[in-house]
């Protein structure tokens, strides 16, 4: 028996900043101290936090230890695992009372308002072992619906739950499932889409390296819900950790006959493959990506039929997102009265956030639908760093839009979201200050969507393309008043007639930045300025002669020799040479450079 | 996987490792004085006992833990018993025998086990 159980993330954020070593150094050391039969180590997913990785707990003492480095180790395992010691300097500070006692995580800003459904399992469990899902009641919803539930009563409690697909969109899911099961065929398959493609957007991935089985035993209930017998998990290769834990979950699952022929003694069978994107943004649309999965190119198809009645290989296909099927379980544990209590009227349950850009706790958070952006923002995120100002968000990636700061009350769900030009979107939540450029924004989200668009239809191949023109001549100075009405009436024009998803959801940042920053485009144009001193081709850096002491430090910097004048006099830069690289301005010890 | 009985006996077989990681303010706390005072007068015997019996009886509501060196280091091996309520009970010279005895006993029935205190060995 395990006396002390030491968890460390092994999520992408952590591995990327050397928790595999740390995991290797850790069970070097126990070893030398002869505790290897005391002391488990366990990697595990993503605890959330990712801006402090990486990050280790030890249990029973719940010490959540931050920002972690291979050197801490030995005296991690001296201190505390061998002599009880918990290591202070090393503990994540908000766990730190005023009086030198340590209080437990939950009771943290970043923890505390959060509810952890489809994140439940990351960060506590092993994902490469199936013992430790079955432990946390894994697979017993499985069981529970083959041996006690029809197909109808499993449509009817989700559909009862109020689950809506958090892939973006928010189409009911016990919906989707009754339509697939209404439609009578030979072969019907159920699908899952990890092709998360947003920008800033990471928690499917979470959910995959987390917590696998819990997407594997959501599709077989889904399965027969609807009376399909394969399952595909489309997930891009850009996620080799992913694809490793879940290869090895559907292998296990295998094995203990959770997946396969007559799975706890009944009539079904079912079984899961993975299908690996390439990377191609458009295949997180549902058609792209069935027809990806078929081997094809990904491009998309018109709807109708929509896949519940013609999908995967022309069969009625379900596919939901990861996080959709990470809730599927609870659900039918709990009960659909269970999860319709959390989350606003039309919006139930809780949805999962990436919090990133201008934000103290890059990382994810998980809370119940109808919390407001400044809860989020402000209290679990820990507000904007460098004492700046908070100036918008951006949900949905590029077929989201912007919530500035007068909208930062708002509770929300999918449907406030919509109601004010934005959307939920898979959940990226990137939080901007008062140096970033909305024009600028916009014009990043169209980069985007240019170079994802596939290209079959031509509003989105061309439109697109000319969207980015008009941003580029504006955000260059060369704009002119017409170019925004132009830009407004080419965004309606392509949101109307474009083929799928990612057409008519790529004028959205364009069009809400229009709405609520229609100011700072009008300032490109006509002032030839940009407010927020993001856009290079408009702004100029300048030395203020009053506040320069001559100390030569900003000219000895430039790369570019742009900055010239005498010992102790004031410095002066030559625009026409200037690259606007910022060295100067970082340098000077007196504040002296300015951005225009 | 043929019965739910069978899913479960797999469950209740993981669970004990799994159940460590809960942060739960309502159970027992054992803490072993696991400094170098405790460590020479044999202390790891003595927690390694008290987690495999606590484990073998299944007591969810106890939390096995070390604690460092409480000053009475001519004592060791201490055990402290930490209830809810936030009564402790101190036992002394503990040995792997002794400590099977305080988890019957003590955290399974409630009694304290007395003549292991620290007040009979003063």
């Amino acid at each position: 028996m395990f006396r002390s159980n030491v968890l460390v993330c092994g999520g992408t954020g952590c591995t990327s900043s050397n928790s595999e070593l740390i995991i290797q150094r850790l069970k070097e050391e126990i070893k030398a101290k002869g505790l290897e039969k005391e002391v488990n180590v366990v990697r595990t997913g993503c605890f959330g936090l990712c801006a402090l990785g990486p990050i280790m707990i030890v249990y029973p003492e719940g010490s959540f230890y931050s920002m972690v480095t291979p050197e801490d180790v030995p005296e991690i395992v001296e201190e505390h695992l061998l002599k009880g010691r918990i290591v202070k300097r090393l503990l994540y500070q908000e766990t730190v009372q005023d009086d030198n006692t340590i209080k437990s995580l939950n009771h943290t800003p970043f923890y505390e308002k959060q509810k952890r459904v489809a994140l439940r399992n990351c960060g506590v469990i092993n994902p490469e072992k199936i013992e430790e899902y079955i432990a946390v009641d894994g697979y017993a919803a499985l069981g529970k619906v083959l041996t006690e539930m029809t197909p109808q009563q499993v449509i009817d409690e989700i559909t009862k739950s109020g689950l809506r697909g958090r892939g973006g969109a928010g189409f009911p899911t016990g919906r989707k499932w009754s339509f697939a099961a209404a439609n009578h065929a030979d072969q019907k398959y159920v699908c899952c889409n990890a092709d998360e493609g947003d920008p800033g957007a990471f928690m499917d991935r979470s959910v995959l390296e987390g917590d696998p089985h819990a997407v594997l035993e959501a599709m077989a209930i889904a399965a027969y819900a609807i009376g399909a017998t394969q399952g595909y998990i489309y997930v891009r290769a850009e996620y080799p950790i992913a694809v490793r834990r879940l290869q090895i979950a559907i292998d296990q699952a295998r094995e203990y006959g959770l997946l396969g022929k007559n799975i706890f003694d009944t009539d079904f069978c079912f079984d899961i493959d993975l299908r690996l994107g390439a990377g191609a943004f458009v295949c997180g649309e549902e058609t792209a990506l069935m027809t990806s999965i078929e081997g094809k190119r990904g491009e998309p198809r018109c709807r109708p039929p929509f896949p519940a009645v013609k999908g995967l290989f022309g069969k009625p296909t379900i596919l939901n997102n990861v996080e959709t099927y990470a809730n599927i379980a609870q659900i039918i544990l709990n009960g659909a009265d269970w999860f319709a209590s959390m989350g606003t009227e039309k919006s139930k349950g809780t949805k999962v956030f990436a919090l990133g850009g201008k934000i103290k706790h890059t990382g994810l958070v998980e809370v119940p639908m109808g919390t407001t952006l400044r809860e989020i923002v402000e209290e679990i995120g820990g507000g904007v760093p460098n004492g700046r100002k908070f100036k918008a968000a951006q949900t949905g990636g590029p077929s989201g839009g912007c919530i500035p700061a007068e909208h930062l009350d708002i509770p929300i769900d999918y449907d406030n979201l919509l109601s004010i030009g934005s959307m939920m979107g898979s959940g990226g939540l990137i939080v901007m200050d008062d140096t970033t450029c909305m024009v600028d924004i916009a014009k990043f989200f169209l980069e985007f969507t240019v170079d994802e668009s596939c290209g079959k239809c031509t509003p989105c191949r061309i439109g697109t393309k000319r969207l980015l023109e008009l941003l580029n001549k504006i955000t260059s100075g060369n704009g002119e008043l017409e170019d925004i009405d132009k830009l407004e009436e080419l965004c309606y024009y392509i949101k109307e007639n474009a083929l799928c998803g990612l057409g008519q959801t790529a004028p959205n940042p364009v069009l809400s930045t229009l709405h609520f920053f229609r100011d700072e485009y009008i300032a490109h144009v006509t002032e030839k300025r940009c407010p927020a001193g993001a856009c290079k081709a408009l702004t100029n850096y300048y030395i203020e002669p009053d506040k320069c002491k001559g100390c030569t430090l900003c000219a000895r910097n430039c790369p570019v020799n742009a900055i010239s004048g005498t010992v102790k006099q004031p410095h002066v830069i030559d625009t026409k040479k200037c690259i606007k690289c910022g060295a100067c301005m970082e340098k000077c010890k007196f504040s002296a450079i300015v951005k225009r | 996987m043929k019965s739910l009985a069978e899913l479960q006996a797999i469950r209740d077989k993981a669970r004990a490792q799994v159940s460590l990681r809960e942060n739960s303010d309502n159970s027992i706390r054992v803490l072993v004085g696991m400094a170098t005072c405790g460590i020479a007068a044999g202390a790891r015997p003595v927690l390694t006992t008290m987690v495999d019996e606590v484990a073998k009886r299944q007591l969810n509501n106890v939390v096995v833990t070390q604690t460092g060196c409480i000053g009475i280091c001519q004592f060791e091996p201490v055990v402290e018993v930490v209830t809810p309520d936030g009564e402790k009970t101190t036992y002394v010279k503990m040995t792997p025998e002794k400590a099977i005895r305080v988890v019957n006993d003590h955290l399974v029935n409630g009694n304290v086990v007395t003549e292991y205190t620290i007040g009979a060995n003063t």
